[in-house]
């Protein structure tokens, strides 16, 4: 058997060659959350499935190396932080979570700033997030195993 | 809505075979086939954005089973045969779809009345929000609060995770192990 954590070789060229483009069908997903089906949650999620290919291919360190834990944590965490300041701008035109930031031109890119801003900010809890907990749940797996 | 009657069928066939079936490896291989036909159900009901989050969330908990899976030898389950439980339940569901039979022609049609609030949403929310997906502008702008509350209780998982699996801080005072 090959020393080197991962699959085969067969897995790891699959892997180098679709990884980006699950990546970036991620953003694809939440930058036009407002305009297509899709959103923040299914968006982050795949971003964080992306992270776990490259997991599962390669192996934990290589994930680890493009994003480390206490990387993924912070990013996190300016997730929630985004959330709820959008929610406390709303106060500026009166309500918790009021749409201050104006609504722009419909089916362009740049339009419903409050909801896109959401849409990117709820995709970096749930992307960070779940990544964690795979990422934990893998490292808890091998030190039981020691 | 023939299309839907033939996945739901095909799941509740996936169900049984997933309860049924002796290796766990194709037991979990099956509930990913029952999830998938849910996507599709959505999908069938139009609504697309739960499709793609149903998807999604079917392979990453796919990913995490087939994980615990492969590395655990799971004990082989031992099979009692047991008809008293399968009676009642098989009974009761009769009983039900007895007494709900008459009613189910008298359902509105799928969709078919526009709720106030719905409406209310429907009309203004293209304007108010900017929003031409009107799911995401009920969600993150009309009822944004409620997904602050999910946002809280996904937050609360990944901590409660994180503290239950961690590595550092758990030995002991006497214990002098380097492995971090």
């Amino acid at each position: 058997m090959n020393k080197e954590p991962g699959m085969t070789l067969i897995v790891k060229t699959v892997t180098r060659l679709t990884v980006g483009i699950i990546l970036m069908y991620g953003i694809y997903i939440v930058l036009h959350g407002h305009l297509s089906p899709g959103g923040g949650f299914a968006g982050g999620v795949i971003i964080a499935l992306s992270f776990v290919h490259l997991m599962l291919a390669y192996g934990k360190e290589a994930a680890l190396k493009k994003i480390s834990l206490p990387v993924a944590s912070v990013l996190e965490s300016i997730g929630a932080i985004m959330f709820i300041s959008i929610a406390f701008l709303g106060l500026l035109g009166g309500y918790f979570f009021f749409h201050t930031l104006g609504t722009g031109e419909p089916f362009s890119l740049f339009s419903a700033y409050t909801v896109l801003f959401s849409n990117i900010s709820i995709s970096l809890k749930v992307g960070c997030g779940l990544f964690l907990v795979l990422v934990s749940i893998a490292l808890a797996g091998k030190e039981k195993k020691k | 809505m023939m299309d839907i009657n033939l996945i739901l069928i095909l799941m509740i066939f996936g169900s049984i075979i997933a309860i049924e079936t002796k290796d766990i490896l194709s037991c979990v291989v099956v509930v990913g086939v029952v999830g998938l036909f849910q996507s599709l159900a959505f999908l069938v009901l139009k609504a697309p954005d739960l499709a793609i989050v149903q998807l999604v969330v079917e392979i990453l908990s796919l990913v995490i089973l087939l994980r615990v899976i492969l590395r655990k030898e799971a004990p082989e389950p031992q099979h009692h045969p047991d008809y008293f439980p399968m009676v009642v339940g098989i009974s009761l569901a009769a009983l039900v779809l007895l007494f709900v039979y008459p009613i189910i022609h008298e359902l509105p049609e799928f969709g078919y009345p526009i709720m106030r609030v719905a409406k209310e949403y429907i009309e203004t929310g293209m304007k108010a929000t900017g929003a031409t997906n009107l799911v995401s502008a009920v969600i993150l702008d009309f009822r944004a609060y409620d997904t602050l509350g999910e946002a809280v209780v996904l937050f609360t998982a990944v901590c409660g995770a994180l503290i239950v699996l961690r590595k550092t801080g758990r030995k002991k005072s006497g214990e002098s192990e380097t492995e971090a």
